[in-house]
């Protein structure tokens, strides 16, 4: 990476620390950020236990899929809110626009506060399943090399999806919130998170089945729990990996075109500073 | 201060927001399927789990009346809550605290629009929710149904005139402190599961929040057998409690507000910005 690119990211991602941090003392932001997603969690925990489930596989994949989703909420919406906080609350979106920074690499470096802060929210509540709801994770059978890559290939994914997602909100007026729902509320529901996706209608699971996140969580329930969704059980791992890689690989790409697109519309028609939430 | 000045403040805070919240006809397509969303994942939980139709009927019920109410507690949290936030950042706050009108009567005219737009969402997420998952309601008392919601959000948007006291002191944390509510509040008020099952002694906490009993009482006066073995109390026990909770958040409401604001203007935080 290119010296330039390197403070920029470096910056922002300070940036984005502070701005998500400093208002309250570390205890308490650190109590903050954990409360949310566990109880997000043990809300559908609960509802497997009301209903006296006995598959212990589906409580399994049901909770790897809630604890992995913070990520899926969190890296991606929080890249596109970027766009809104620093164009309409902070109203600097103009002066970084006129500074060095290339904003692609700045919107990435600011997504990294979001993605240390969901990565400990993700331990705390995995720590708490494996010790308090009898989620085993085969520590024996995890193939580190597996994880790690389909990790790095699922996080890439994500930050694709935010900068498509903050391509658009550079061109939208106070649809940003619709639009990072609208997303995390389909991948939630498409992407198999708390069921198999044989459950949905078969258009549904041919929707899942080409969205490249529900590759990722395929890879990370097989690396960690040693199965995945039995709707894709026919899937070699490598099957899984090679699609996750591919389809992650493509949206990058995608990402990049789009934004570039759309950041350059958005210069042509003078919004890069305006304000509409008003 | 007259009545007659107030109920205008009253009727031009709701205009503008019930205005605001409909010239743009796409806000209207999120705002109906959005929460759909949500809903169709927990519907499916229970699709994958559950067996017999009548368990299934009664617990879907549960989700869609869950998936709609929770469109109050939003907008009670950032239209009634944050929206003093919003106001000081963009510079409204002051305008208003200038104004010879009731601030209850400005908070008044805010429920009244929000509620209106929310009713919208929470109307659709039921109608829709129930002809696209095959869920009927077994109304036994629409009497009742109505007295249990009527008084179920006059609560909640006490306490979100409470909520809103807050941001004429604090900002980001007040901010953070709405966030935080959203998640939580779900668990603890049992919007998709029963709430019984969580124990007495998080229950009784639980039902300080009018949307525990509220939820708990439409789901019995909806849900069939099923929804009356899990409920909480009788309806008429929780259409009781709901009232006192009403009388004592809306006077909680006054009080907090009317201090808020005089410690606000003492130590100046009410034109604080990106604090």
């Amino acid at each position: 990476m290119p010296m330039r690119e390197f403070w920029t990211f470096r910056h922002a991602a300070w940036l984005g620390w502070q701005t998500e941090s400093n208002w309250t003392d570390p205890l308490l932001f650190a109590t903050y950020s954990v409360i949310r997603p566990i109880t997000t969690t043990l809300m559908v925990v609960l509802m497997y236990w009301f209903v006296g489930s006995k598959e212990t596989s589906l409580f399994e994949l049901m909770f790897l899929g809630n604890t992995l989703y913070m990520y899926i909420f969190n890296v991606p919406f929080g890249i596109s809110y970027v766009i809104m906080e620093d164009r309409e609350h902070y109203k600097v979106l103009k002066y970084l626009y006129i500074s060095p920074a290339n904003i692609y690499v700045y919107l990435m470096g600011r997504g990294v506060s979001k993605f240390v802060i969901t990565t400990v929210a993700v331990a705390i509540t995995l720590a708490f399943g494996v010790l308090f709801l009898g989620v085993h994770i085969a520590l024996g059978t995890i193939n580190p090399l597996f994880l790690a890559a389909s990790f790095v290939l699922g996080l890439t994914g994500l930050i694709a999806f935010g900068t498509i997602m903050a391509g658009i909100s550079l061109l939208v007026a106070r649809h940003n919130f619709y639009i990072g729902e609208s997303l995390a509320g389909i991948f939630y529901l498409f992407c198999g998170v708390v069921f198999p996706i044989s459950v949905l209608p078969w258009w549904g699971e041919a929707l899942g089945k080409v969205i490249p996140i529900t590759y990722w969580l395929e890879a990370t329930r097989r690396s960690l729990l040693g199965f995945g969704d039995p709707t894709l059980a026919q899937l070699t791992d490598m099957e899984v990996f090679g699609i996750l890689a591919f389809s992650t690989l493509l949206l990058l790409a995608l990402s990049v075109v789009l934004f570039r697109a759309y950041n350059h519309v958005a210069r042509a028609r003078g919004v890069i500073d305006m304000t509409t939430w008003y | 201060m007259s009545l007659e000045r107030n109920m205008r403040c009253v009727y031009a805070r709701a205009y503008v927001r019930i205005l605001g919240a409909n010239r743009e006809l796409s806000w209207v397509f999120f705002d109906t399927f959005l929460p759909l969303l949500g809903v169709a994942a927990f519907v499916y939980i229970y699709k994958a789990t559950t067996q017999d139709p009548e368990v299934l009927n009664t617990l879907l019920t549960r989700v869609i009346l869950g998936g709609s109410m929770a469109a109050f507690w939003m907008n009670v949290l950032w239209g009634m809550g944050a929206n003093f936030y919003y106001e000081k950042e963009n510079g409204n706050l002051e305008l208003f605290l200038m104004a010879p009108t009731s601030r209850m009567a400005l908070l008044l005219g805010m429920a009244i629009g929000g509620l209106f737009n929310t009713t919208f969402r929470a109307i659709s997420t039921v109608l829709l929710g129930s002809v696209i998952f095959g869920v009927s309601f077994a109304l036994t008392s629409p009497l009742q149904l109505l007295a249990v919601f009527f008084l179920t959000l006059l609560a909640l948007y006490g306490l979100g005139i409470l909520f809103a006291s807050l941001f004429l002191m604090y900002g980001r944390e007040a901010w953070h402190i709405s966030n935080l509510l959203q998640e939580p509040i779900f668990l603890l008020s049992g919007f998709y599961f029963p709430v019984r099952f969580l124990g007495f002694y998080v229950v009784t906490i639980a039902s300080f929040i009018p949307l525990t009993l509220g939820l708990d009482a439409m789901n019995q006066i909806l849900g069939g057998r099923y929804a009356l073995e899990w409920g909480l109390l009788p309806v008429g026990t929780e259409i009781g409690i709901l009232a006192i909770l009403s009388i004592l958040f809306v006077l909680m409401a006054k009080y907090a507000l009317a201090y808020m604001e005089e410690r606000g203007r003492r130590e100046g935080s009410l034109v604080l910005k990106f604090q």
